[in-house]
């Protein structure tokens, strides 16, 4: 008892230490796993983000890339653009795009998903199979799919709506005016996005409680009403999310317009990630394209803040 | 296992009673009628694809459409791998995705196992961080990455194309495996210890089997993301035998105009591994699909 008592300390201070090493490296062990990712993402997404922020106050041209150092000029760069029509023109552009298309995609999206329910279940399998289908359609591939519908020659769209006395539409080259040319482009964008959007909104419809619309239907309330005041309100967090993603994939559009005219739109064409483009990698002003750029990310900061508080309040973020 | 992974089950019809069956048939009917007007629309574009593919060129280039390939020819296809630098870009596809989806799953476990299995400080800041930066526009990004691989030297190099596919495909992958982590009751693992495992052997027998399904889940994501991908790919590859094949595809015409029938068998070809693989995982896709990323 004695040796025991007189071992105990030194037995209990070996033990302490061990434990707190123990701990140290319990403490430390989800640092090291995140390690490699945070590294990752900070040096190819933090470092650029900074580098655009910097590249923007930047006189950054063809002489300045080879010496890989930019020139200092304060907001020389953003005067320039706040006070160029062009710039205007495309942000007026580009929001009108983007309003429209994530209107369209998501009322035909949820309209799409309520219909689901109200079909017979053959034809939801199938409706559900076809939008997987498409939703898995590569946009490139999209793209090169609608650029052939609507060829101007032989194209099928042509020839149907001719077909169905809409107009004489022989030969109607699409892309001529740019009105009808971004409602090509708008037709392939929802087209590729209402699966994502109709088959999230299906899920979540499912899982409203029956005996809730039971119980509204029974109260006497018609089925307006219950969607109004049931199920919308249930549906209201998803369709926030779905809405703000839309908003930013639809607000950088570039590769479709990019692609389905043939890597030269006309500057009728260009929208904020176009005209960024344009500036930087067609006429080598990298740092006004990084102004240009920056304010694109402002604007969508706004529909990703929207975004995340969703997300935190819906509890998928635990 | 329920992981809560499936679509959520198709909700249950109420009982009609007796009076109303009629009318509501009616009903039914219109619906279906819409719902087979939607389907049709829907897929009509992919079908054309498929159809123009296996059409022999006269019936491609006629001012009436041939709705049915009669008789289908595979001379579409042959012309498509026959044209200049498509096993190149074959090749380079799959150097790519396979890098990109070896790598990003590894790295993805391991920090999804931080996230998933550790309370520690700072752990709702990097999900937060990891929702939050895939948000940040590519088209964007785009200017200073390309000055920052021109610094690199990484211009028109697969390894630096590679590099920023890893790191843009991250984000979602961590969290889609995060999500088949906390589907893994914790119980589980501190049955196997209480058995005499060690933390480690737990990982190793209980953790490590039930989590394959997410890996492949999360491989095929990062599969498709990479393989899809454009813009990186056409900014920074610029010598025709180091471009992927969505870029081989998008710069698909000839001297004489589009050639239709080859470029929709080319697109056909670029599409099928997807769609394949797509339709593996389309139980899992009403998982996790809010956090953004994967759009066709």
């Amino acid at each position: 008892m004695t040796s025991a008592a007189e071992s105990e300390f030194p037995l209990a201070s070996r033990r302490r230490r061990r434990f707190t090493r123990q701990r140290i490296g319990h403490a430390a062990a989800p640092y090291a796993l995140l390690a490699p990712t945070a590294i990752a993402i900070g040096v190819i997404l933090g470092y650029p983000l900074y580098l655009l922020v910097k590249m923007s106050f930047e006189k950054y041209g063809l002489f300045e890339l080879i010496r890989h150092k930019g020139r200092w000029v304060g907001t020389a760069n953003y005067a320039h653009i706040l006070h160029d029509g062009q710039f205007w023109h495309v942000l007026l552009r580009t929001i009108v795009f983007t309003v429209v298309n994530v209107t369209l995609t998501m009322v035909l999206g949820t309209a799409i998903a309520l219909l689901l329910l109200q079909v017979s279940r053959w034809l939801r399998v199938a409706l559900t199979t076809g939008l997987v289908l498409v939703w898995s359609v590569p946009v490139i591939v999209a793209v090169d799919i609608w650029r052939w519908m609507v060829d101007y020659e032989f194209g099928v769209l042509n020839w149907t709506l001719t077909k169905l006395h809409i107009g004489n539409f022989i030969r109607h080259d699409w892309f001529a005016n740019p009105w009808t040319g971004f409602a090509v482009i708008t037709a392939l964008i929802v087209w590729g996005a209402i699966p994502f959007v109709t088959i999230t909104v299906y899920a979540s419809l499912a899982q409203v409680p029956q005996e809730l619309l039971e119980a509204a239907a029974i109260d006497g309330a018609k089925p307006l009403a219950v969607f109004r005041e049931v199920t919308l309100p249930l549906l209201t967090p998803i369709l926030v999310i779905l809405t703000s993603l839309s908003i930013i994939w639809d607000f950088q559009v570039f590769q479709q317009i990019w692609v389905i005219l043939d890597f030269r739109p006309t500057s009728d064409y260009y929208t904020m990630a176009i005209y960024a483009f344009h500036q930087s990698f067609q006429i080598s002003e990298y740092g006004l394209g990084a102004a240009i750029a920056v304010v694109m990310v402002l604007f969508m900061f706004l529909a990703t803040l929207v975004y995340l508080r969703q997300m935190l309040r819906t509890g998928e973020v635990q | 296992m329920t992981s809560g992974t499936q679509i959520a089950p198709t909700p249950v019809a109420p009982i009609i009673p007796r009076k109303l069956g009629r009318r509501r048939r009616v009903h039914k009917l219109g619906w279906n009628l819409l719902g087979l007007l939607v389907l049709a629309v829907m897929v009509f574009p992919v079908y054309w694809m498929v159809a123009t593919a296996f059409k022999p060129g006269q019936q491609i280039l006629s001012y009436t459409p041939h709705w049915i390939p009669r008789p289908p020819t595979l001379s579409n296809f042959r012309d498509a791998i026959n044209q200049p630098f498509f096993w190149d870009a074959v090749r380079n596809s799959l150097i790519v995705v396979t890098t990109v989806v070896a790598l990003s799953v590894v790295l993805a476990f391991l920090a999804s196992l931080a996230l998933a299995k550790f309370h520690f400080y700072g752990r709702k800041a990097f999900i937060v961080l990891i929702l939050g930066v895939q948000m940040v526009p590519l088209a964007a990004l785009i200017i200073p990455l390309y000055i920052m691989m021109s610094r690199l030297g990484q211009v028109d190099k697969l390894t630096g194309v590679i590099a920023m596919y890893l790191t843009f495909v991250l984000p979602f992958t961590v969290w889609t495996m995060r999500g088949f982590l906390l589907g893994i009751p914790k119980e589980l693992e501190e049955a196997a210890m209480v058995d005499g495992a060690t933390r480690f052997g737990a990982f190793v027998r209980v953790l490590l089997p039930l989590v394959g399904p997410g890996l492949v889940a999360t491989s095929i994501f990062a599969f498709i993301q990479a393989w899809n991908e454009f813009l990186i790919a056409y900014v920074f590859l610029h010598t025709p035998e180091k471009q992927t094949l969505m870029v081989w595809l998008a710069s698909f015409t000839t001297l004489r105009g589009t050639n239709w029938g080859p470029l929709m068998a080319g697109a056909t070809l670029c599409a099928l591994p997807v769609v394949f693989f797509f339709l593996l995982v389309q139980r899992r896709i009403a998982f996790g699909l809010t956090a953004g990323a994967v759009r066709g």
